[in-house]
């Protein structure tokens, strides 16, 4: 095959791009320039885009920089803000997955004549009964990535290839200092790559929206603090919510952006039967039984049943903030996913 | 797949970097081995840098119409452009301007001075009126390159000497002739500026050594200070093999030019016309306006290709070894949105379709039937791709 290797510059897109064209295939290596705000991490830095460069370099491929700013702005930056704005909780990655990686960059891929789009995440694909390709977790569960890629169709699948999936992380970054990279024991990726550590998520968004001060209310309705910006408070916060010290730990529970209100309380208070989905997409038949759901990147996965647009917890959990993307699994293998109402 | 060999290449991006002259190469190596004392010593090792560095000076002098005392050695175009805008804001913290097709070497240093980035129209000619609204007593420098990197595009330098002789006597014309210099006769046609920047790599030299020509009544102040070496106004132990490179190749670039321009003129029509012909709809860019030509340099063909993404041509491209480019490419080495093309009027969608082919001394016939054999079926199979 022909395929195309998207490089960040991490251990992981770099060990899989050497392990493609050890398997026979003619690679070319690509990284995306998404972002040119002042990231100092993630996929977009000057840095990254050399250690990128190097790696091809060390196993022998070419290697081009993609200039995707614009779709990024609009398919990542504008939703993740819209969203924040409206008192939700967007999860960034899994928007760039499904509009940059496993769709802008595979279209590129197509019209250039590539066969493949390979990808250094942790996740596996695997062929069920019906013939159709599916994401699966990888190896490593402490790595796994099949949450945030869950939305690729299966027909889409059939052009795209992760190679590191079967792998322990030790093990790509030993195979990564056999090759003689100098990414070998470069740090993990973490959080949203457009955020840096010298600016935060407050400043990021306070460039593109005003922050709303609201109240903090308990579950009587009494005022007991206040937040500087509800756009930045989430459902099962206990922090930055202006308490006074010394009481039991509470909880955010609702964010009211209309009222300007935060509502609090304890744990219990936070526990919920169920989750209602936006968009509810199967990537085959419908299943309603034995599944598994997942709502955050590196969450905990719990039992649950599905009717209609409806996640059933089979013991009450706590809730899921609107915005949050809830991820189905038939044991490893994603059936379905869906953004919480 | 990396490997290509030389026969399969076919390099159309002289305007990005050319390949150094054999004479230049060879003048680089022996001044290296040479000249390797420093020029500002007192003793003969010395004075053989020395002697190499003011050779290379009168080379210089001889092929911009300037004095030997009026040309600074520096390290780059960018860094002698950045020494032309600083120096002149320097003397007296007057205002800058520039045109908003200028590289971002003029572009960021005069947006860094809170200064004026002024209007072109669209085929990239300065807003002259614009510049007669800003232009008074608390003008210090304007900077207009004399033919632009992405289009090709010539400016009059005459007509804006005359608006700052009217109106800002104050003010420093300076001229980035940086992609000038291998196709104009910079001698005649930056006569009116009083600040030039060039740089060694566009014309057969290395990379790595600029000159900015500083006419002996301009007052500009250093921006590196140190020795001094050059006249005060830039310190730093000279690049001795590099300036005596850069010296070669501007004498052979201003005694070949008008041959060059001839042979490579007729080659780039050639290319623009043949590619017009497979592609009718390839817009050519500022090539007209109304009835009238505009002028570029004999090396530039730069076109836009409706519907398709640069990005994905230039990498087609490259996989079968022609070598182009789009707009200027940002650190990461990709290819930013053209900001000459938007300052011009172009669509973003329009812009982004856009290829820069430039030719050389060095470009053969064999490269322009091997250029149309392939780009417009590149073009044809992107297209067919994304119908």
């Amino acid at each position: 095959m022909q395929v195309m290797v998207a490089m960040s510059g991490g251990v992981d897109s770099s060990v899989a791009a050497a392990m493609m064209l050890d398997a026979g295939h003619e690679v070319v290596g690509v990284t995306m320039k998404l972002w040119g705000g002042p990231s100092d991490k993630g996929c977009c830095s000057v840095s990254d885009v050399l250690d990128a460069r190097r790696a091809a370099d060390a196993i022998g491929v070419d290697h081009h920089v993609f200039n995707f700013g614009d779709d990024f702005e609009r398919h990542v930056i504008a939703p993740y803000v819209t969203e924040h704005d409206a008192g939700r909780t967007p999860n960034p990655c899994i928007e760039c997955n499904r509009s940059i990686k496993f769709a802008r960059l595979l279209e590129r891929a197509d019209a250039l004549g590539f066969d493949a789009v390979v990808t250094g995440h942790h996740a596996q694909i695997v062929t069920v009964g019906d013939g159709t390709r599916r994401i699966a977790r990888a190896v490593d569960v402490a790595k796994d990535q099949s949450y945030v890629l869950h939305m690729i169709p299966p027909k889409d699948l059939a052009r795209v290839e992760f190679p590191i999936g079967g792998l322990e992380k030790s093990v790509v970054r030993q195979m990564a200092a056999d090759m003689g990279m100098r990414v070998a024991n470069k740090p993990d990726s973490q959080d949203v790559c457009f955020i840096s550590s010298t600016t935060s998520r407050d400043e990021f968004l306070g460039d593109r929206l005003t922050h709303t001060p609201a109240e903090v209310v308990d579950t009587d309705g009494n005022q007991v603090g206040q937040v500087d910006s509800i756009q930045l408070v989430t459902i099962g916060q206990r922090k930055g919510l202006g308490l006074a010290g010394g009481s039991p730990a509470q909880y955010v529970n609702n964010v009211d952006i209309g009222a300007q209100r935060v509502t609090i309380g304890t744990r219990q208070d936070l526990l919920s039967e169920s989750v209602e989905l936006d968009v509810l997409t199967w990537v085959g038949e419908p299943v309603s039984q034995g599944l598994v759901a997942q709502t955050s990147a590196h969450g905990a996965t719990r039992p649950a049943r599905v009717h209609a647009n409806t996640v059933t917890w089979e013991t009450p959990q706590q809730r899921v903030a609107p915005g949050q993307t809830v991820v189905l699994y038939d044991g490893d293998i994603v059936v379905g996913g869906g953004v919480a109402r | 797949m990396s490997a290509r060999t030389e026969s399969e290449e076919t390099y159309l991006d002289w305007a990005a970097s050319t390949p150094m002259r054999p004479e230049a190469l060879q003048a680089m190596v022996q001044a290296a081995q040479d000249g390797y004392g420093n020029p500002t010593g007192a003793h003969h090792r010395a004075r053989v840098g020395r002697r190499i560095v003011d050779d290379a000076r009168d080379q210089v002098a001889d092929a911009v119409g300037a004095e030997p005392s009026e040309v600074i050695f520096c390290g780059s175009g960018t860094e002698a452009d950045n020494l032309a805008i600083f120096g002149a804001h320097a003397t007296n913290n007057g205002h800058v301007a520039c045109s908003a097709i200028e590289h971002h070497a003029v572009l960021h240093p005069v947006q860094h001075l809170g200064g004026t980035v002024l209007d072109v129209d669209s085929a990239g000619q300065l807003d002259i009126a614009q510049l007669r609204s800003i232009a008074n007593d608390d003008l210090a420098i304007v900077s207009v390159m004399l033919a632009n990197n992405e289009t090709g595009v010539v400016q009059r330098l005459d007509e804006i000497r005359a608006v700052l002789d009217e109106l800002a006597p104050n003010a420093l014309l300076h001229t980035d002739a940086v992609q000038a210099f291998p196709w104009l006769d910079v001698a005649e046609l930056a006569a009116p500026a009083d600040l030039i920047s060039l740089s060694g790599h566009k014309f057969g030299g290395p990379k790595g050594v600029g000159v900015l020509i500083v006419r002996s009544h301009a007052d500009i102040k250093a921006q590196t200070l140190g020795g001094g070496q050059e006249f005060e106004l830039r310190s730093g132990t000279h690049n001795v093999a590099g300036i005596a490179a850069l010296g070669v190749a501007a004498q052979m670039m201003a005694s070949e030019r008008a041959q060059v321009v001839e042979n490579v003129g007729a080659l780039r029509d050639r290319l623009v016309g043949g590619i017009m012909q497979a592609l009718p709809d390839t817009i050519e860019s500022a090539r007209q306006v109304g009835d009238a030509a505009v002028e570029k340099v004999a090396g530039s063909a730069h076109v836009c290709f409706p519907g398709i993404e640069s990005e994905a041509l230039l990498f087609k491209l490259e996989r079968v070894g022609i070598y182009a480019s789009a707009a200027s490419s940002c650190a990461s080495g990709a290819q930013d949105p053209s900001h000459v093309l938007a300052a011009m009027g172009y669509p973003r969608e329009l812009a982004a379709g856009s290829l820069r082919m430039s030719l050389g001394f060095g470009t053969t016939d064999a490269d322009i039937d091997r250029a149309l054999a392939i780009i417009p079926e590149c073009v044809q199979t992107l297209r067919a791709a994304s119908a």
